[in-house]
């Protein structure tokens, strides 16, 4: 008998698919009237800022009162200002193209912002917070005594092969226990509303200065729109993240933060300096970094070396320190993971906690929760299947057409089937990839991802969109008030990566309570 | 917190190819003016913008003749000129985009803004008509830009080297601009022809500084090359006379930690300035004299790369484009 990984929903799959035609889609805009909403489609997907035909829903009333109240012409004037604050102001990620090389993009940005209520993001807020918890408590317990996997609760052998699980890290004791000091969570809302975590991030999340300089952006360019609302603001982000880190190195009062970065190809470079000057700390690179005899961190300064306490590293695991790891990587600093160990220097995130954002170790995230917590996971998974099951990987071979297919490493969106959208010769491929190695491979039914309205050349039309909520974890825990909304520029796409056409929008936590 | 010296270095190259990038944009346009004020058979042509550079070899690899299009193209935009208007911008915002955690937000913003703008108005840059208006424009934003930097970073280290690097390509300007004048009054063809006009070259050399009107009210005397050579050399008080920039370097680099070696570099160049004696400096040994503050200048930054920089890693090291 078929079972799901999912253990708190048995949803049925049909519910999950794509439905035909998206044609539904078409428009909607007359061309001497703006907008209107009424003719917007909803088909069957849920949309943030439409109920149904026309109704707003709770909190939206104001902004597509006003959007209403908008000329077409306006509208492009608005979109044109944001694009060139954009690329006035540098707003860039850096792309990879084999004919082009590495190119400097302007982010793409919609006008048209999304809305949450303040009511329903404490609720996530606190998922989110329980989550993180409880990820922390797990990689701690892998790398120390493994009581969940003597409990039975967590299979040990998925550790063996783990491409994240690090047998350097074992016995290490990292400040206050935790591991992934900064997390990137994935949440995505179905058609009947429910909130889902796609993913979790734990190695080195990007995203959150794309979500303070949309906030900015859209000040800029549309402040009349924030004339009858409260909005609950983002830009504490840095702040927090400075006192975060700074806590990790308990004995100092000032103690000398810094974040490495790969350099200016890295895709995420506008992040690394956006994050190193609103904290005021030095932005350093590898090779700016030297480990003494004395197995502590300094850097190389105009007066001579200085010592490093924290450093919030934006590198991978294995290109941290060739002593440790790839021998050949000139992206970090030799001695790195010794000085840590020793506990001389503090990383965040720590080496090795990334075992916890492999995706199938994500399938077991409820169970976890309910290990360490005794709680009942408050923000559910979305239903899985592990085809190192076997059973359920019979299941997973035979509707391969119906599912989505995702390694248990990667991100980006990078080496995912989208069953219903890929063409037999993809299908076979996968079908091979899977049987010849099960444990690197979960499945989950294609979700109808919520959509939300966006200017779409001169239209407005719906479009997919997730969001990516910040979790910092040192002395208290901080959830960013809202996150970065990512949205598929494309018709009826629901890849939302930036690297592969995706956009942005200005996500509002607003507080509608009573109102 | 101490500098990192990866950063201190972009903070010096930054602010070189900026003053670059505005130096080249006043060299253009003074020649063009002064070309129209000299009679047709005299007129010194565009070929000495590329001597001035030191880009001989690069520029005629390419281009047929030294004619006004082909040098505007050359000097505006060329990429293979490393001290082209448009190279020397990009080049600023490469550096600039390293730093971008340590200078001032607005700062990167106009660099990032004049890098697309003077893309974007190539067009006209290299159309005679526009030329003036083109240039003008970079002209402006670099000031702007180091208004920006100069009023909106603590002055800090990372001030001084930026201070340092500016000051350092300003002298090398000055003595490139005397240099090229002397070259075309030194040339046996063109010397006895433009005599008549002699005063007029110089007075295009003050221009292309913006001197002209600091040189009159502090020198209160008409246009003659001794002087002009005296103003432009010696002066303390003009912001581009070679003293007053080397002065600057000097006062940068006294408060910067672990300095000594780099001044032991700059007290030859010291007496060699105070001890010049224009008048007594034939055109020939003028050129000499030039070329070798230009060496002395580039010992200097060889002394503050060793002291300050270090390990500068293959390929990373900036070339000066002369």
């Amino acid at each position: 008998m078929l079972k799901q990984s999912d253990s708190g929903k048995n949803r049925h799959l049909a519910y999950l698919l794509l439905p035909e035609g998206e044609e539904l889609f078409n428009l909607l805009n007359n061309h001497n009237m703006t907008i209107t909403w009424k003719d917007y489609p909803v088909n069957g997907y849920f949309d943030e800022l439409i109920s149904f035909e026309g109704e707003p829903r709770s909190g939206a009333e104001l902004l597509l009162k006003h959007l209403d109240g908008m000329t077409e012409t306006e509208l492009q004037e608005r979109k044109a200002a944001a694009d060139a604050a954009i690329l006035g102001m540098g707003i860039t990620f850096t792309v990879y193209s084999e004919n082009e090389g590495s190119i400097d993009r302007a982010w793409p940005f919609d006008i048209i912002p999304r809305i949450i209520t303040l009511r329903e993001w404490r609720r996530i807020e606190q998922g989110l917070k329980q989550r993180v918890k409880a990820l922390n408590l797990f990689i701690d317990d892998i790398y120390h005594d493994q009581k969940i996997v003597k409990d039975g609760v967590f299979p040990g052998d998925l550790l063996v092969d783990s491409k994240n699980f690090r047998p350097e890290c074992v016995g290490v004791n990292p400040p206050q226990g935790i591991w992934a000091h900064v997390c990137g969570s994935d949440l995505v809302r179905d058609h009947e509303g429910t909130v889902y975590v796609l993913e979790d991030n734990l190695r080195v999340p990007s995203g959150v200065s794309y979500m303070l300089e949309n906030r900015l952006v859209l000040k800029r360019v549309l402040p009349e729109l924030f004339e009858d609302y409260t909005i609950v603001p983002v830009d504490d982000y840095p702040s927090q993240l400075y006192q975060c880190l700074s806590s990790l190195a308990i004995d100092k009062k000032w103690p000398n933060v810094v974040v490495l970065t790969p350099g200016i190809y890295n895709s995420a470079y506008f992040e690394h300096c956006y994050l190193a000057q609103q904290m005021g700390v030095e932005l350093v690179e590898g090779k700016d970094l030297v480990v003494n005899d004395d197995d502590c961190v300094y850097m190389r300064t105009i007066e001579g070396l200085a010592k490093v306490d924290v450093i919030y590293r934006r590198i991978d695991d294995l290109f941290l320190d060739p002593e440790a790891f790839l021998p050949d990587s000139a992206l970090g600093v030799p001695g790195l993971l010794r000085a840590w160990k020793k506990g001389n220097v503090a990383l965040a995130n720590a080496p090795g906690a990334g075992v916890a954002d492999d995706k199938v170790v994500y399938t077991y995230v409820p169970d976890i929760i309910r290990y360490y917590l005794g709680e009942e996971a408050i923000l559910p998974n979305v239903p899985s299947f592990r085809c190192v099951n076997p059973e359920e990987c019979e299941y997973v071979l035979a509707n391969l057409d119906k599912l989505v297919v995702k390694p248990a490493n990667e991100s980006g969106g990078y080496g995912m089937l989208i069953g219903p959208k890929a063409s037999q010769e993809e299908l076979d491929e996968f079908s091979k990839l899977i049987r010849n190695d099960p444990r690197n491979y979960m499945a989950q039914p294609l979700l109808l991802l919520s959509t939300a309205p966006t200017l779409i050349g001169d239209k407005v039309e719906p479009r997919h969109l997730d969001l990516r909520p910040f979790v910092l974890s040192g002395q208290q825990t901080y959830v960013t008030n809202g996150g970065l909304t990512r949205v598929a520029l494309k018709k009826g796409s629901t890849v939302v990566n930036s690297s592969q056409g995706g956009g942005s929008k200005d996500t509002w936590i607003v507080d509608w309570e009573g109102e | 917190m101490a500098m990192l010296s990866r950063v201190a270095e972009h903070l010096y190259w930054m602010a070189r190819y900026l003053e670059r990038a505005e130096n080249t944009a006043r060299l253009v346009n003074v020649n063009g003016s002064m070309i129209l004020d000299l009679p047709k058979h005299v007129r010194p042509g565009w070929s000495s913008l590329i001597s001035i550079t030191g880009a001989d070899e690069t520029f005629y690899k390419n281009y047929p003749s030294a004619a006004e299009g082909h040098v505007v193209k050359f000097m505006l935009a060329d990429d293979e000129n490393p001290g082209s208007i448009l190279s020397s911008i990009r080049s600023a915002r490469e550096n600039a985009r390293t730093i971008r955690d340590i200078i001032p937000r607005e700062a990167w913003e106009q660099i990032n803004e004049l890098h697309l703008k003077a893309r974007e108005n190539l067009a006209s840059g290299l159309s005679p008509k526009w030329r003036h208006a083109f240039l003008s424009e970079v002209i402006l934003s670099v000031q702007m830009i180091s208004g920006i930097l100069n009023e909106g970073m603590s002055h800090d280290a990372g001030h001084k080297f930026m201070n340092i690097g500016c000051n350092l390509e300003r002298a090398d300007m000055t003595t490139r601009i005397i240099d090229v004048r002397s070259l075309n009054l030194s040339q046996k063809d063109q010397a006895d022809a433009l005599k008549p006009f002699e005063n007029i070259l110089w007075m295009s050399v003050l221009k292309s500084l913006t001197a002209w009107q600091m040189y009159r009210r502090h020198m209160q005397a008409s246009v003659s090359r001794d002087a002009v050579l005296k103003f432009l050399l010696q002066d303390n008080q003009f912001p581009r006379a070679f003293r007053f920039c080397l002065d600057k370097v000097e006062n940068y680099l006294g408060r910067l930690p672990h300095s000594e070696a780099v001044l032991q570099a700059l007290s030859p160049l010291k007496s060699q300035i105070d001890a010049a004696n224009p008048e007594k400096l034939v055109q020939n040994e003028l050129m000499e004299y030039i070329d070798q503050l230009q060496i002395m200048l580039g010992d200097i930054h060889i002394a503050i790369d060793k002291n300050y920089f270090g390990e500068v890693e293959e390929g990373q090291s900036q070339s000066q484009s002369h």
